[in-house]
Parts: structure tokens; sequence; C-alpha cells
């Protein structure tokens, strides 16, 4: 045996020894093992793949595109090695690797796809040498752990500019700080919205990036359709949004179920209706598409994947509880959880609403957030609203200065008796979770316990 | 007394300055006014707009990112200086939190630059190569009429501040790192002008100091009480938070 194949055994053995002892670690940690053991690994093991790897990072919407496009690609025949469970740094990459390792340095599968944290893109990329990149969107997030907007786009821009001139870049087109990382590159594939029936009246508090990344002049925007992402040009240098090559147009959304839309590449036009809610879900859509397109699939196989697709783990998955169904909308910054405000706003009647606010690493420990975050959409369509979690009282505040009424407002911190209550108190058959991410992995561990079914849960939770 | 029925709050660089949640500290005023009968009126000053020393109560600035700090610095420097000082020498508020609060000092060093603030807390900040300060914080304010009440919040800030002979800290760091992470003060005070870095935001965990303010800025020595349930329950979970 090698000396990387005697590493890969160690890593995973004891990885999976730690994991069954009980003894902490997630789904990556065979992957951080690994890494300690041969930091080469990413590379080495990348490079047995004979269909090569893609990388897709975002602030937002990683999991679902990730989720969208392995369906296609998997529908397509294509064996992917993936981390499907969402640990999405070094170590969750790695992870997913070394599963897939086999005998004699064969690989369990043909191409890699890999969801990276905006964080450890440029970690990532730099061993793993992708052919093909997608960065979907930077929105304000988590600054107690990532710092501000523009130097996480300071280090996108290192990442692109170090990439083997070979790499394909799948950009969106409608986020001038996205698209601007195109400039310089030769193989770049752009995708963006073209309906202004679903613009936005106005810039919302929450959005960044108004200024030109080029000359600092503030962006003139045509259209704005979610946070800084729309159609804008600088009135000073003449930086505008690339034309993109896949396009949505002719867009419906139809409310938290489902949203349709002509989905155009070139002259080519294929209707698709999408099983996933919002505007969000339909760039998510077209970010998967774009990618899938670059992959070598043809559009009609890729607009009959998209219709086939399903909730990703957490994101507007919807889980039976006997006569009650529960919608859980992951929410982690103010421009996620403003578009799905914005959904909810799509369905008719009073919304019964349980909101989960967790201040635990992972969902960053600063919850000054809600704070941008446009709660006041949700006040004409609220019936009840349920707080819990570490730092309910602080949501509870906020909803109080949006307008919520004291009678339509709980404060239940533990999630077990703050589901009860929201289940109690609903006054239709559906309830609305928004939890952020580790109130969303205590929720289902709940909805478990309680012998809650969805049609979607194949994935294990990480 | 005279009982001023409106409260008039000028935000500084709204659109730029606001970069943790500074909007939710102009929403507790807001509300807590109304909410009793107060008037409230918001006005606004952003890059190339002059500033009204008459025209507000309580001034207020938040923290952006490095480049926003930079652009708001000069302009603040050119164009709204001179009013800001006239109104804080005639009694209004002026509060900065995070980086507004680094530029109502004299200068913020960066990497063998200096960006010039407006000198109203004898303060300077230097940018350290050090971790940045990020955490739950909680002080003890020396502020009159605090009434023994403490102020819970959330910093994150790479700058180390440093007070002169003519500022008082604005309070003990109970928990946190506060100004420098080394001389336990936290924010700086010098009359109504005052500056912090906790945000989280500031006022929505700290309602009764947004009172403080409000009573401060229209001269009044007491408010009509409010139902504070929520408030003081996200008051003691932030305190908790910190490790009170």
């Amino acid at each position: 045996m090698s000396a990387l194949g005697l590493k890969l055994t160690l890593a995973r053995t004891v990885g999976r020894a730690l994991r069954a002892s009980g003894r902490g670690g997630g789904t990556s940690l065979p992957g951080e093992l690994l890494l300690r053991l041969e930091p080469g690994a990413l590379g080495a093991l990348g490079a047995r793949l004979a269909g090569g790897s893609a990388v897709i990072s975002a602030t937002n919407g990683k999991t679902t595109t990730a989720a969208i496009t392995a369906a296609i690609l998997e529908r397509a025949g294509r064996r992917l090695v993936y981390n499907r469970a969402g640990a999405n740094m070094a170590g969750g990459v790695a992870a997913a690797l070394l599963a897939a390792t086999r005998p004699r340095g064969a690989m369990d599968g043909d191409s890699g796809l890999f969801e990276v944290d905006e964080f450890w893109l440029g970690a990532v990329c730099g061993q793993l040498r992708p052919d093909t990149v997608l960065l979907a969107n930077l929105f304000r997030d988590q600054l107690d752990r990532y710092g501000e907007l523009e130097t996480i786009a300071g280090r996108w821009a290192q990442v692109v500019a170090s990439l083997p001139a070979s790499s394909a870049l799948v950009l969106n087109a409608d986020d001038p700080l996205v698209a601007d990382l195109g400039r310089e590159r030769a193989d770049v594939r752009y995708f963006g919205v073209e309906d202004d029936s679903v613009a936005l009246p106005e810039m919302q508090h929450a959005a960044d990036s108004k200024h030109c990344r080029r000359c600092g002049s503030p962006y003139h925007y045509d259209s704005i359709y979610l946070g800084h992402l729309g159609h804008y040009h600088c009135p000073g240098c003449g930086q505008r949004r690339p034309e993109p090559d896949v396009r949505a147009q002719q867009i419906t959304l139809h409310g938290t179920d489902a949203a349709s839309f002509t989905l155009l590449c070139g002259s080519q036009a294929q209707t698709v209706r999408l099983p996933l809610p919002g505007l969000y879900n339909v760039y998510n859509a077209l970010a998967a598409t774009a990618l899938c397109l670059t992959l070598g699939l043809p559009l009609e196989l890729i607009a009959d994947g998209l219709q086939h697709t399903t909730a990703a783990f957490g994101r507007a998955e919807t889980v039976v509880l006997g006569e009650r169904t529960l919608q859980i909308m992951l929410v982690k910054n103010p421009a996620g959880v403003n578009e799905i405000l914005r959904t909810l706003g799509l369905e008719h009647g009073q919304l019964d609403v349980l909101a989960v606010l967790n201040d635990h690493t992972a969902d960053g420990r600063d919850v000054s957030w809600i704070w941008d975050a446009d709660f006041e959409l949700l006040c004409p369509h609220l019936r009840s609203i349920t707080c819990a979690g570490t730092r309910a009282a602080d949501l509870a505040v906020r909803l109080k200065y949006a307008g919520v009424p004291a009678g339509a407002l709980a404060v239940i911190p533990g999630l077990a008796a703050a589901l009860d209550h929201a289940l109690a108190h609903s006054q239709s058959n559906r309830v609305y979770a928004l939890p952020t991410y580790t109130a969303m992995l205590e929720l289902r561990a709940e909805l478990v316990r309680r012998g809650a079914s969805s049609p979607y849960w194949r994935r294990p939770v990480p | 007394m005279s009982q001023t029925q409106v409260l008039r709050v000028c935000a500084l660089y709204p659109d730029l300055m606001n970069i943790y949640a500074d909007r939710g500290n102009l929403l507790l005023l807001r509300r807590r006014c109304e909410w009793r009968g107060v008037g409230f009126e918001l006005s606004a000053a952003g890059i190339g707009e002059p500033l009204d020393p008459a025209g507000a109560d309580l001034y207020y600035m938040g923290g952006g990112q490095d480049r926003d700090q930079e652009l708001c610095a000069a302009d603040l420097r050119e164009l709204k200086a001179v009013a800001l000082a006239t109104a804080a020498a005639s009694g209004a508020v002026v509060l900065g939190v995070c980086g507004g609060y680094q530029l109502l000092g004299h200068a913020y060093q960066l990497d063998g630059r200096e960006l010039a603030g407006v000198g109203l807390l004898d303060v300077h900040t230097v940018r350290s190569d050090g971790p940045r300060l990020i955490g739950n914080a909680a002080i003890e304010p020396e502020l009159p009429g605090a009434g023994g009440q403490l102020l819970a919040g959330f910093e994150n800030h790479a700058g180390r501040t440093y007070l002169g002979p003519r500022a008082a800290r604005l309070g003990r760091v109970l928990r946190g790192h506060g100004n420098n992470g080394t001389d336990g003060s936290e924010g700086a005070r010098q009359g109504n002008v005052i500056g912090t870095y906790l945000h989280g935001p500031l006022l929505p965990k700290n309602a009764w100091f947004a009172d403080w303010l409000i009573a401060t800025a229209l001269s009044r020595d007491g408010l009509q009480p409010l139902a504070d349930g929520l408030e003081e329950r996200a008051h003691a979970d932030a305190l908790a938070a910190a490790g009170l």
C-alpha cells in the first residue's frame, strides 16, 4: 500500500471509530483527519476523478443549487462524488472524496461536485484545481465570522486570479460584485433574471455593494430583483451588467410551493415549473442550469431535471406531522430572510409561524442581523408567531418594533414546547418554521422523535 | 421646565454607516417616542450634504465597512465637523457606534495612514495587527441617572481606542474587550457626546438607554414608563450571553 493509501485507511478507520464512539465530530471528521495526515489530499484525490470537479459557492443558496445540480447530473448518468450532507469546509470536501476512494487508486464516481463555504473557497480551489467554478452571490452575512462583504469579495478575486486559465467560470450577471470577477477571464457563462414583473419597488435596507467595484461611484439600477441583484450600470466608469447566456423570463411565483418561468439559453427556450418557491429559487435554478450547460448537458435535459427537483435539507422542505404540515425555511442573514418573508407574503390568508433564533457559532453569535431584515413585510400576513431559541426574546423585540401586536406574539425559548405552542395556535393546517442553522438541525431531530415524515428525507442529518 | 414635544434625530450617512443593523437603534428611538405621544422626526445627512447644527436634538452615526468609513471620514471633516461641534456645544446628544465612535475621536491610524476624525471625543484609535476584538460584552456605565443599569451588546472591531484626559470612559468592562482589550474601559463620553463599540444593535438590547438618550436630548427628568417585558428579557439574555 502506498503512503497515501495508508493515510486514507487510517483517516477512514479512526474517523469512523470516533464517530461511532459518540465523541463528537460530524460528517467532516474523517476528512479533517485526512487533511492533518496529508495536507495535499484534496489535490491528490481530486486528480483521480476522470470527469474533473465543479465547485459552487455563494452566501445564499449553495446547498439548494448543489442539490438541484446533483439531481440533474445524476439523472443524466453522471456518477458524482458530492458533499451531499452540506459539510462545506475543506474537511467536508475531503470527507466526501475519502468516502469515494476504492482500492488501487480507483474512485466510486467520475465527477466531483462540491459546495464550498465562501470563506474556504481559496483553500479548496488552491488544492482541488476545479475545472468549473460557480459563484452565485455575495450578501452581508455573519460579520463576526466572515467579516465585511468587501473582504470576502477581495478574497474571491484572488481565488479567481489564481485559477488555471483553463478553468470555466459560471457567474451571476445580476450581482455586480460577482459579475465583475469575470472581467479578465476567457471562459465565463453568466446567468440572470429578465422580468420586471418581479422587480422590487426600491432597494431594500439590507442591500450591499451599492458602489462600483472599479471606480467607487454609486451604481444606477434600472431594476432591482433581490437585495442588490438586478440590472445595474455605473455612471462613473460605464461598467454594466453583462449580457447573460442563461435567462429567466415570464416568471410566476406560486406562493410557498413553486415558481414557473421561461428558461432561455441563446435561441432555445423551455417552460419550467420549478417545485421550489420564491424568486431566490429561480436564481438557484438558473445557477444550476448554467453550471450543467458548462458541464456539457443539453438544455432540454436540464429543464426536465429542474421540474423533478426536490427541496434540500431544511430549505423549503415540507414535513407532515399528524394532521398538520410544517414547512421549514432556513434563515441565516438579512437578504435570505427578506426573500423568505417576501415569499410568505405571496400566500393568501393569515399565517402561523414558528421562528427560532439561536446564537451558536454556526448561526453567528452576533444576532444584530435580525434588525437588517424587513420583518415589517410579515406583519400584514401574520396570525400568530412563536419565538424560540437561545435568543427568542431578541427576535420578539424585533417583531414588536416591526409592528406585530403583543397578542400575536409568544416567547417560548425551548424548541419542543414552542413547537407544541405553534401547532396548538395555528388555525390552518400549515405552520411555517423559520429556524437558524443549528435550530434547523434541532427542529429536524425533534420532528424525527415525533415520528414526522417527509418524502424528501433521504439525507443523513449532518 | 419646557418640554419639547418632538424628538428630532439626524442619522449621519445612514446608507453607508449601517453595517451592524444600526437602523435598529433608530427604530427603538422612534417607537419609544411614538408610544409615549412624543413626536419623532428623522432626517439624514449623507455624502455631500450639509448638516444643520440646530436641526436635531440627537445625531447618530453607526459603523461601516472600511472603504465606506473612509469615504464618510473625508466628507465628515469637510462638510459636517463644524456643524456637529456647534450642535454638541449647544447640548445636542451625539452618539457614535463602532466606526461612528472612531470618527468622533481625533484620528484612526491604519497601516501607516491616518484617518482624521472630528475630535469631539478626546480619543484616538489605532488599527492593531492583533486579532479583531469580537464577542458579547457587558459594561457598567458611568452615566448620571443610569441608576445602576448595565449595558450589553456585541463588539467586533480591529481598532484599539485610547482615551485622552478630557474624555471619560462610557463604562467599566464587566465582560468582553472594551476599547482596547487592556485598560478595562469601554466607550467614551464628553458631555452629551457618546461613543461605544457595543452594537447588537445597542438600543434594542438596552431599552433603558434609549430612554436615557431621549430624556437627555429633550432635557427631561423622566419619561412615562412603557410595558417593557420583552425588552427586559432581551436585555437579560444579552447579559447572559456575555457571561453575566
